[in-house]
């Protein structure tokens, strides 16, 4: 079984700070992580492989430094590595990533499964993994958090509020994993030697079979007018009582305690 | 000369770290209070490769080196001190003196399973009436034909009662004082083998402390480590690295304590300001600061000196005994900081400072640390 995991190196911060005038995120100063989700996606992929076989790839498109992720991804038990990388993808927006990403996937010749994290904890679209899918003209399941493959089909849970959702899917297919897919494994010792000794191949825009005009900031569509946080709603609260009576009791109790009746 | 770690180092640190904040830093605390050593984390440790770092891979560990096994032991102690003690007794104290002086068959029985985790390790020198004194051992151990009697005890023996594999030291030729003093490997269950009371300790509660006893224990003279009367040699060289150990664990606590008192004194607010805005705060998270990179780079020179093959028991000693001493005071300071919070159970520094002491006791006092240091200078 061929998986290829896509992976993105993030800030490591849940406040991301925003540069006021440029709209972007400032990552000076900040430790870049794996994108947390994309260590479930890679923890899916080694125990997909662990029961079936096969190899597991990761790839990911970012500046030189994002090597240092996907070492973090081969201490894990990935069996290969490759970053796409070159000025010529610089400014991309998820369009023209996922435009790239899908290049450096048919490079790579027959795949199987492709799995993403469900979004990457900076930018949060949940948009690079699904446009893969379509560039390359595959299905896509999206919010999986369980993954069973029976031969050439994959059958997914696709979380939602209130359940799941069981999903059939023909292999090569694009799956986005969810957090509660698994308890991503800790790199080992052995696993982390290996992976600072691995060569990374970097692909650049001279490898992939790509349109220029579809790369980079040339490529990109996508125009942040403004980034804000948005305020914070509270939780509700639930209040789940025998009868109606009971609950409005309830209610008209909190809502004196607090002063609004 | 270089002082940054190799990438290598880097993401090895980087990997205890995470472990340790994920997963031994929540339950630090409550371990303290039960007094309680969890064998899970040991096993998990032992499962990421943790406890073989620094032995071949043919004896079940990683070929990585020293450096990279003392960061480990500094990443856990900084959020439990008492896992970090049982990483070092088990490796540098269990392991080591089988990886140098044990024969091909020791090794492999005794040594792979400590590396690879699934065995704990301890070492037995210290009785009631022989602590610095080595050479008053009480314990013997009598040649029976093919195997040694052993009766004595020993005391204050870290991972006691929980390791499967213990060096233990006894007497073989009492004439012959220091150099009369043989080293075996017991293993846990040896008829005549049993533990007596466990300690309660002041600090490192979340590791096992425990009695030894041997009563007519009939130990295989295969087990005999090395050559009868190379036990002195063995338990002083196992020591030198075991101190560079006990270094990265006071390196841990003191690193803790300074975090948590920098954090505070940032957060504490009186007469409208951070603490932290006054000098007499500041000045002190300077020299707390200043004395941990002092205790670093001591303590990873030697680790740098174990690893190139060069002598390093003058810099473990001055490693260990700066790194406990730097470790006790910044402790005391940050308990300072944090006012009467910092007294309080509630708040995680009074557990650095009682967790601190023993480092200045432990595997050679501190005075001890000195004599090794004079003696090595006035040779």
């Amino acid at each position: 079984m061929e998986i290829v995991v896509c992976v993105k190196q993030v800030p490591d911060t849940t406040e991301v700070k925003i540069d006021p005038v440029t709209n972007t995120l400032i990552r000076q100063g900040v430790p870049s992580i794996v994108n947390p989700f994309d260590k479930n996606a890679v923890e899916a992929a080694l125990v997909l492989k662990e029961k079936h076989g096969g190899k597991v790839t990761v790839l990911s498109m970012g500046p030189p430094q994002a090597k240092d992720a996907l070492k973090e991804c081969l201490a894990m038990g990935a069996d290969a590595a490759i970053l796409v990388s070159d000025r010529a993808f610089g400014g991309a927006d998820t369009l023209a990533t996922s435009y790239t990403l899908a290049a450096a996937i048919r490079k790579l010749g027959a795949v199987d499964l492709i799995l993403c994290g469900k979004q990457a904890i900076d930018g949060d679209t949940a948009q690079v993994g699904p446009e893969i899918a379509e560039h390359l003209g595959i299905a896509q399941v999206t919010y999986v958090a369980k993954i069973d493959i029976d031969g050439a089909a994959a059958r997914l849970e696709r979380e939602h509020e209130d359940g799941y959702e069981v999903i059939e899917a023909g292999l090569p297919v694009l799956v986005t994993v969810v957090k509660s897919a698994n308890e991503p494994r800790y790199p080992t010792v052995k696993g982390t030697m290996r992976a600072n000794r691995a060569e990374i191949p970097v692909w650049t825009v001279a490898d992939l079979d790509t349109d220029p005009a579809r790369l980079g900031l040339k490529g990109s569509p996508t125009q942040v007018r403004k980034i804000f946080t948005p305020k914070q709603r509270t939780q509700g609260v639930l209040i789940a009582k025998d009868t109606a009576r009971e609950a409005v009791a309830e209610l008209i109790a909190k809502l004196s305690a607090a002063k609004i009746v | 000369m270089q002082f940054e770690l190799t990438e290598e180092q880097k993401m090895m640190q980087k990997m205890v770290r995470e472990f340790a904040a994920k997963e031994v830093a929540p339950g630090s605390a409550a371990r303290d209070e039960e007094e309680k050593f969890d064998r899970s984390l040991y096993d998990a440790l032992g499962e990421l490769g943790v406890t073989g770092i620094c032995f071949p891979e043919q004896y079940g560990g990683a070929g990585a080196d020293t450096l990279s096994y003392i960061l480990a032991i500094e990443e856990l102690s900084r959020v439990d001190s008492g896992l970090g003690i049982a990483l070092s007794a088990s490796v540098s104290l269990g392991g080591w003196p089988i990886y140098a002086y044990g024969s091909e068959e020791q090794k492999k029985k005794y040594l792979a399973p400590l590396a690879e985790g699934r065995t704990l390790g301890a070492f037995g020198l210290t009785e009631p009436n022989a602590g610095t004194d080595a050479a008053a051992q009480q314990t013997v151990a009598v040649l029976q034909g093919d195997h040694y009697v052993l009766n004595g005890s020993k005391i204050f023996i870290t991972n006691g009662g929980e390791a499967e594999t213990y060096v233990i030291l006894a007497m073989t030729d009492k004439a012959k004082g220091a150099r009369g003093i043989s080293a075996f490997i017991l293993e846990k269950g040896m008829p005549g083998f049993t533990f007596g009371k466990k300690e309660h300790k002041l600090g490192i509660r979340s590791s096992q402390t425990m009695e030894l006893v041997f009563q007519d224990v009939a130990v295989p003279a295969a087990n005999l480590l090395g050559k009868e009367g190379d036990g002195f040699k063995i338990a002083m060289t196992t020591l030198d690295g075991g101190r560079i150990g006990v270094a990265a664990q006071a390196l841990g606590i003191a690193q803790a304590a300074l975090d948590h008192a920098a954090k505070y004194a940032k957060e504490r607010v009186q007469f409208g300001k951070p603490i932290a805005a006054n000098q007499a705060v500041a000045f002190t998270l300077a020299d707390m600061a200043t004395q941990i990179d002092a205790a670093r780079l001591l303590t990873y020179r030697a680790a740098y000196c174990k690893d190139k093959g060069l002598p390093y028991s003058k810099e473990a000693a001055m490693a260990k005994l700066y790194a406990s001493d730097a470790a006790m005071a910044i402790a005391v300071d940050a308990v300072q900081v944090y006012g009467g919070y910092g007294y309080s159970r509630e708040y995680p520094v009074e557990r650095l400072m009682r967790d601190a002491k023993i480092t200045q006791i432990y595997e050679g006092t501190n005075q001890v640390q000195r004599m090794v240091i004079s003696a090595a200078i006035l040779r």
